[in-house]
């Protein structure tokens, strides 16, 4: 239509129609505190470290809350979605490339260029940005500040601050404000604060913690069984070994309990910290997800992919890590592998035996993947030599995952791209934890979102504002629950759906899947012959 | 094999064209001179709002028709030839069916009023209206001022529209407090208030007497009949309901009335000519329900009541409780049942009414006082689950089992505060009251 072309493709006036004076001045002092960032990184020498770093996360901080004040307060509660098409940040015009763009650059030389930040080498002290961030380092933990930290404290704040933004959105909705204040309290308190005063606890001579996210789960967290991170957990005596013991019970007993009961969303919308950024700072490009049948076959191949990847990866880690004998450790290579692959085959077995229906189609392609697995694993343990799987060394195999799915995919592509491909591209496609939870979400859980019987008009709303492209609309019009593996459980369907069809809902898991058009309103006579297929 | 044409592209004919091949191989086409693609047409106003863009309005992918081989044929009809099966179309061509379905929906109504058909003045149904309503008022710079005739659901909608671009917005409405034909007056109260709380400026007892013209013959102002006020407007919104789009069928054989006068079995007076949706109106009102019901769910059902008979196995169109749903800027509503207003409710029918105190919430409960059979519901601001209010209904529960058991039909998202409690504490306070 012809003014959001005019929009979209405005170079001269992006957006000047629709931001007010107040809007801009926040924006302005957004941009300063982000320019003193870019100074800071040229070396250009401003003075006192404290001052310059409080002023400018200040001033980002207020440019973000004034900006959502004036956008927000002002008007009655209720959804806030309107020109959200028109705005050249939220519907890839020029300035969505540009951020997109500017992220992505800032995601490479995180991860791939940190002298580029200004990082110290070989006890050098830090220059650049990352000096300016030493002084809250060194108030945190006690030590000069890394690419790492600068990262934690920027993505910690952009939360704090969005959620902020996405509260007052949502100011009338509780599941809403309830998952926000949850998301931004897991990152504060459990990804950013605990894991640096841990670090600070380790100065004095009598403790000895690892530097452990406590909610940060494998195989999202892809290095919690490397050798050095296992290493450094044993090393701290009991309290790490507890910590290492909490990791695999996560994983393997409590995530699957409250999957069990709440579906993934307690995880990826209320805990997660990819969630957690995805669902506040990246709130404003959810309806850029792609919601095509052929976006879905593509996350379906990927994420199952990448899972598999993790699984094999993290075995061969774990794998090489081990002895042959068992007099020196009771977990010998022969018995971990056995032992994996006992619990995969239980995993099939039961999925086979108890869920053929639920399954589907998708059975044979899970039992591909089954049976390529522990093909996999097996070849692992008879062909390999201690460190090699197909003789390509473990440490490899670990360090390409790294490389390419832990910070290829899920920095650059999964944020960098937010303002193109929408703001759960990792969680999507990508996360190996996702697809686990998923699988578990799709086959055993009480999870679904109900349809509330024939009241869809096919509007789309729910569809557009599904950040994990699911095409909502396609359900709910036919009278059917939504029980997908990828959805995220953040209840934004449902808040924007404007006739009330759309609930979140734990409940027995009978009737759960209902691929039947049960539109009410007919009689029922009608109702059984549309049925017959 | 059998030619099957349907004629309109909306949910009615689409929802009869899915079905049709769910259940056979038969030749279907869709005609339409508005859409290459079904949309949802109830979405039309979060297109201009910005909420979504119009590709986001169709609920199938472009593929969809080819790979179930439903051809689509745009194009407008301008006369049937029922007794040879031919359609002619505008551009001389023509076509042959072997079953005929008009599926045409509504268009605007317009009373005669001195220059409804302006440049400038619109109704809003169609996608070409929403064109035309981006060209007249992209924003408040172009148009300074908008004027709504009529107050329904279409006008609420197109006042929100326009509010979200910052236009201001005069509405007329006819009635003494919103949509008090329909709704029970402590509802549309509530309603006006809300309404006025956006800052709309909201005119009640206001009928349209004129539209006035400038030079170029483009609306300039409205005079309101009442007061004889002239409000000077760039655009003037005509939402004084629709009506069946079927302007094509004059000097056809097929018997018309208001809408394409349609048996229980959908079909017309001429053998293998069916209609559906708004356009159709039923010879005998069923129920409660109007004669034409130009409401997307029961187009919806129509569809698929079609789609059985063509398919050989002939049935009526059977519509089961009735219900509803819109919404008011931010308040829902949902509507399960009869609830009449008091202008026409029947003798029997009492109301049970409760509103919470933020004026965004309420209910109405409507009852048989002599039975207290539940009659129906409306809510405003608590979503109400569409399945257990069904069952009560088709099982005549009493409002009192009704009251007892509201929490079951409750439908809001997780962790939202719940009034049922409210609720029953008002209605034994009020029955006291009464019995007292």
């Amino acid at each position: 239509m012809k003014s959001e072309i005019n929009h979209s493709l405005s170079v001269a006036k992006p957006d000047s129609s629709h931001i007010s004076i107040k809007q801009k001045i926040a924006v302005s002092f957004g941009l300063i505190g982000l320019f003193v960032f870019v100074l800071y990184a040229f070396n250009v020498p401003l003075g006192s470290n404290p001052i310059w770093l409080t002023g400018s996360l200040l001033f980002i901080a207020l440019g973000v809350i004034l900006f959502a004040n004036d956008l927000y307060s002002k008007k009655l509660e209720g959804i806030k979605n309107d020109k959200v098409w028109f705005y050249s940040i939220s519907s890839r015009g020029i300035l969505g490339w540009a951020a997109g763009i500017m992220l992505t650059g800032f995601y490479i030389v995180l991860y791939f260029f940190e002298e580029l930040l200004g990082q110290g080498v070989n006890g050098a002290p830090n220059t650049g940005l990352i000096a300016l961030f030493d002084p809250l380092s060194f108030l945190l933990k006690g030590k000069p500040a890394s690419q790492w930290f600068v990262y934690g404290t920027l993505y910690t704040l952009a939360i704090l601050i969005f959620g902020y933004k996405f509260l007052l959105k949502y100011r009338h909705n509780r599941y809403q404000q309830l998952r926000t204040i949850s998301v931004m309290f897991f990152q504060l308190g459990f990804a950013y604060l605990i894991p640096e005063f841990m670090a600070r606890l380790n100065e004095q001579p009598q403790y000895n913690l690892p530097y452990y996210d406590l909610k940060s789960m494998w195989p999202l967290n892809y290095y919690l069984f490397d050798g050095w991170s296992v290493d450094s957990f044993i090393s701290s005596g009991t309290l790490g070994i507890g910590m290492l013991i909490f990791g695999v019970v996560s994983i393997f007993i409590i995530s699957p309990i409250l999957t069990y009961k709440y579906g993934k969303r307690w995880y990826c919308s209320w805990v997660c910290g990819c969630g957690g950024l995805a669902e506040t700072a990246g709130d404003s490009f959810r309806q850029l997800s792609n919601k095509s049948i052929k976006a879905w076959k593509i996350e379906r191949w990927l994420i199952h992919t990448v899972m598999v990847f993790s699984i094999i990866m993290t075995v061969a880690v774990i794998y090489s890590y081990l002895g042959d004998d068992s007099k020196n450790y009771w977990l010998t290579k022969g018995l971990f592998i056995s032992l994996v692959i006992i619990i995969l085959s239980a995993i099939f077995a039961w999925t086979i035996i108890f869920k053929r229906k639920e399954f589907g189609k998708d059975a044979k392609y899970g039992a591909i993947g089954y049976f390529v697995t522990i093909t996999l694993l097996v070849t692992l343990h008879f062909t390999g030599t201690t460190n090699h799987i197909f003789y390509i060394p473990s440490w490899e195999l670990r360090s390409a995952y790294g490389v390419y799915i832990g910070a290829i995919f899920s920095g650059v592509i999964g944020t960098g791209f937010y303002p193109i491909l929408g703001n759960r591209v990792w969680c999507r496609f990508g996360c190996p934890m996702a697809a686990i939870l998923g699988f578990q979400q799709r086959l055993f859980s009480k999870f679904r979102i109900t349809t509330n019987g024939g009241q869809c008009i096919s509007c789309g709303n729910c569809s557009t504002y599904c950040e994990m492209g699911i095409d909502v609309r396609a359900y709910a019009q036919k009278g059917e629950n939504i029980v997908r593996s990828s959805c995220v459980g953040c209840g934004v369907c449902s808040a924007v759906c404007p006739r009330g069809v759309l609930k979140l809902e734990n409940d027995s898991q009978k009737g759960r899947i209902n691929p039947n058009e049960i539109l009410l309103g007919n009689d029922v006579d009608l109702m059984t012959l549309v049925n017959n297929k | 094999m059998e030619h099957i044409v349907i004629i309109g592209n909306g949910v009615s004919g689409v929802t009869l064209a899915r079905h049709i091949r769910k259940k056979s191989d038969k030749k279907i086409t869709l005609i339409s001179d508005e859409t290459d693609y079904f949309f949802s047409r109830t979405a039309l106003m979060y297109v201009y709002m910005g909420h979504m863009k119009f590709e986001h309005t169709q609920p199938y992918e472009n593929w969809f028709w080819e790979k179930n081989k439903i051809n689509l044929k745009k194009g407008h009809v301008k006369k049937i030839d029922t007794e040879n099966k031919q359609l002619f179309f505008d551009d001389n061509t023509n076509m042959t069916y072997d079953k005929l379905v008009i599926a045409t929906g509504s268009k605007p109504n317009k009373f005669g009023w001195p220059g409804q058909d302006l440049e400038g003045v619109l109704g809003l149904y169609h996608k070409q209206d929403l064109e035309k309503l981006e060209e007249l008022a992209p924003n408040n710079a172009v148009c300074k001022r908008a004027v709504i005739i009529g107050g329904g659901l279409i006008g609420v909608e197109l006042a929100e529209m326009l509010h979200s671009r910052n236009i201001p917005v005069t509405f007329l409405v006819r009635e003494s407090s919103f949509w008090n034909s329909v709704l029970p007056v402590g509802e549309s109260e509530m309603i006006t208030r809300h309404i006025q709380n956006h800052g709309i400026d909201l005119r009640l007892n206001a009928n349209l007497k004129e539209i006035r013209s400038d030079e170029n013959g483009r609306a300039k102002s409205v005079i309101i009949a009442e007061t004889g006020e002239e409000i000077e407007c760039d655009l003037v919104g005509l939402t004084a309901g629709v009506s069946p789009n079927i302007n094509f069928l004059k000097g056809s054989s097929i018997e018309t009335d208001k809408g394409v006068l349609v048996n229980r079995y959908l079909e017309t007076s001429v053998k293998d000519v069916y209609a559906i949706g708004d356009c159709a109106e039923q010879r005998e009102a069923i129920g409660n329900r109007k004669s034409i019901e130009a409401v997307w769910y029961t187009g919806r059902m129509m569809g698929e009541t079609l789609a059985q008979t063509l398919c050989g196995n002939r049935i009526q169109y059977n519509p089961g409780n009735w219900f509803n749903s819109a919404k008011f800027f931010d308040i829902e509503y949902q509507t399960y049942g009869w609830v009449f207003s008091e202008k026409n409710k029947k003798e029997n029918e009492q109301h049970f009414h409760w509103k919470h105190k933020s004026d965004t919430k309420c209910i109405t409960i409507a009852y048989d006082k002599n039975s207290r059979k539940f009659l129906g519901i409306n809510a405003f601001g608590i979503r109400m689950r569409h399945e257990v209010f069904n069952r009560w209904l088709t099982k005549e529960k009493t409002i009192d089992f009704v009251i007892e058991s509201l929490h079951e039909a409750n439908f809001d998202p997780e962790f939202y505060k719940k009034y049922e409690k409210e609720i029953r504490e008002a209605y034994h306070q009020q029955s006291e009251t009464i019995n007292a």
